[in-house]
């Protein structure tokens, strides 16, 4: 099982790592590219707190092989804030709704509602609901999340 | 269960190739049999990977074979194996012509697992709960298998042979999914029970009616969750077929589904639960196919 060079962009920066084919993408930006917003949660699927934006699409970087990433885009928590550090306007929402309890699952459930918003300005709260039907929050605060989605939803519409 | 299991990280080694053409996929496949996998989302292979269930030597990408993905219609629909179960619920065509298809990838787990999951990965994973299967089975679906040596197809009522196991041979790759055109008076839906809307189908259900007035001229009705393998219920659709469409006759055709399945007691449902359950959406999903039969059009 040999290693080999893969090469991505990562929040906008491109970069190479050596991989063997059995190394997961979460352990790659964890513990080798040191971005530790994304988390390991149940490692099968089911919380989404490991999901990361792949050319624009969430997905789940603890089911995703780090080989596979060769020539992608790949956009984590830490990428979503513009230059000088102005953060996305539905983190800015999660602050305003005190939208964070114990914080585990912020990463994720932000990812989601920034793809949700990407596909589909100023979602309804049922489609919000829908939308993070896969991202768990165990401390159930989910109605100040999903109001923080649709607030940010509503700020970017009438910021158009 | 999980506990026993680390899932944090990927403990089996295996070689990783991501062929270029589906030519190249054959090669390796035929070459290596038995210990390669195929990896398409990843969402079931990954998983069953980090259990220890599986250890493939070579696991073969099919990322890079871009004529596996997309929806062409034509004759009828033909749906790449590689097409996300996302894509397919998004594809107009599907939600006008094939209700029930995309009624059933709406309804798919996350919308993460929906983004990264293939129509043909949910089909070869054989899951007796895969969501796509029963909708697929009561639209008369084909699957198109293929080697270094030709291809064939196969009906989707053909492709099932146990829990996680099909008819495809060692090397042999899927590669669509093919659906005839739905006839004038088609009518189908999908309807699945679950304990939250993102988990696995304690029972889920599909029909398909053609309705000529109040008559029902042809009839399929296929569930999930109830058996070793998804199963068509030909004694409900007999009894509905040449007769009048209604809730009488829907009810009837719903008991004798739910004497005919042979669900089991698991960690999401009794046994006794899932043949209320089936009963009620086989019904519930007759009423809506019945409605949308006479509205017009094929769907």
């Amino acid at each position: 099982m040999n290693d080999r060079r893969v090469r991505f962009t990562l929040n906008g920066e491109p970069r190479e790592v050596s991989v063997k084919p059995n190394d997961l993408l979460l352990n790659v930006i964890r513990d080798d590219e040191k971005l530790t917003g994304t988390k390991y949660g149940c490692g099968i699927g089911e919380c989404g707190a490991c999901t990361v934006h792949i050319d624009g699409r969430p997905v789940l970087a603890c089911l995703e092989l780090a080989v596979a990433a060769e020539g992608r885009e790949i956009v984590t928590i830490e990428g979503l804030a513009g230059n000088g550090g102005a953060l996305d306007p539905l983190q800015e929402a999660f602050l305003d709704n005190g939208a964070v309890q114990c914080g585990f699952c912020t990463p994720g459930m932000i990812m989601m509602g920034r793809a949700l918003l990407d596909e589909t300005p100023e979602p309804s709260e049922a489609e919000v609901r829908d939308y993070l039907r896969g991202t768990l929050c165990r401390c159930t605060g989910y109605a100040s999340i999903v109001q923080s989605v649709i607030d940010a939803g509503a700020k970017e519409a009438a910021a158009d | 269960m999980y506990m026993a299991t680390n899932t944090h990280i990927l403990v089996p080694e295996f070689d990783y190739r991501r062929p270029g053409s589906l030519s190249e996929v054959l090669a390796l496949a035929a070459e290596h049999g038995d210990r390669a996998r195929l990896i398409a989302g990843g969402t079931d292979l990954l998983v069953q990977m980090k259990m220890e269930r599986d250890a493939p030597s070579l696991v073969i990408s099919l990322a890079g074979i871009e004529e596996l993905r997309g929806i062409a219609s034509g004759d009828g629909l033909t749906i790449g194996a590689m097409t996300t179960i996302r894509d397919v619920a998004g594809s107009a065509t599907v939600r006008r012509q094939y209700a029930a298809l995309h009624e059933a990838c709406q309804a798919f787990s996350t919308v993460q697992i929906m983004v990264m999951g293939t129509l043909g990965g949910n089909l070869c994973n054989a899951s007796p709960a895969a969501d796509t299967a029963p909708a697929l089975l009561v639209l008369d679906a084909r699957v198109d298998l293929v080697t270094g040596e030709g291809g064939r197809s196969v009906a989707l009522g053909d492709f099932f042979t146990g829990p996680g196991r099909t008819v495809l041979a060692g090397g042999e790759v899927m590669q669509s999914v093919t659906l005839p055109e739905p006839g004038a008076g088609t009518g189908s839906a999908f309807l699945k029970i679950s304990r939250v809307v993102a988990d696995i189908a304690q029972v889920c259900a599909a029909v398909r009616l053609v309705r000529d007035g109040d008559t029902i001229t042809d009839c399929r009705i296929a569930l999930g969750s109830v058996a070793p393998t998804p199963l068509r219920i030909g004694r409900a659709e007999a009894s509905l077929t040449g007769g009048n469409g209604g809730l009488e006759a829907f009810e009837r055709a719903a008991r004798i589904a739910a004497e005919e399945i042979r669900p089991i007691s698991d960690v999401r449902a009794t046994a006794a639960y899932r043949r209320h359950a089936a009963g009620v959406i086989v019904r519930d999903a007759l009423t809506t196919a019945w409605r949308r039969a006479g509205e017009g059009g094929g769907k």
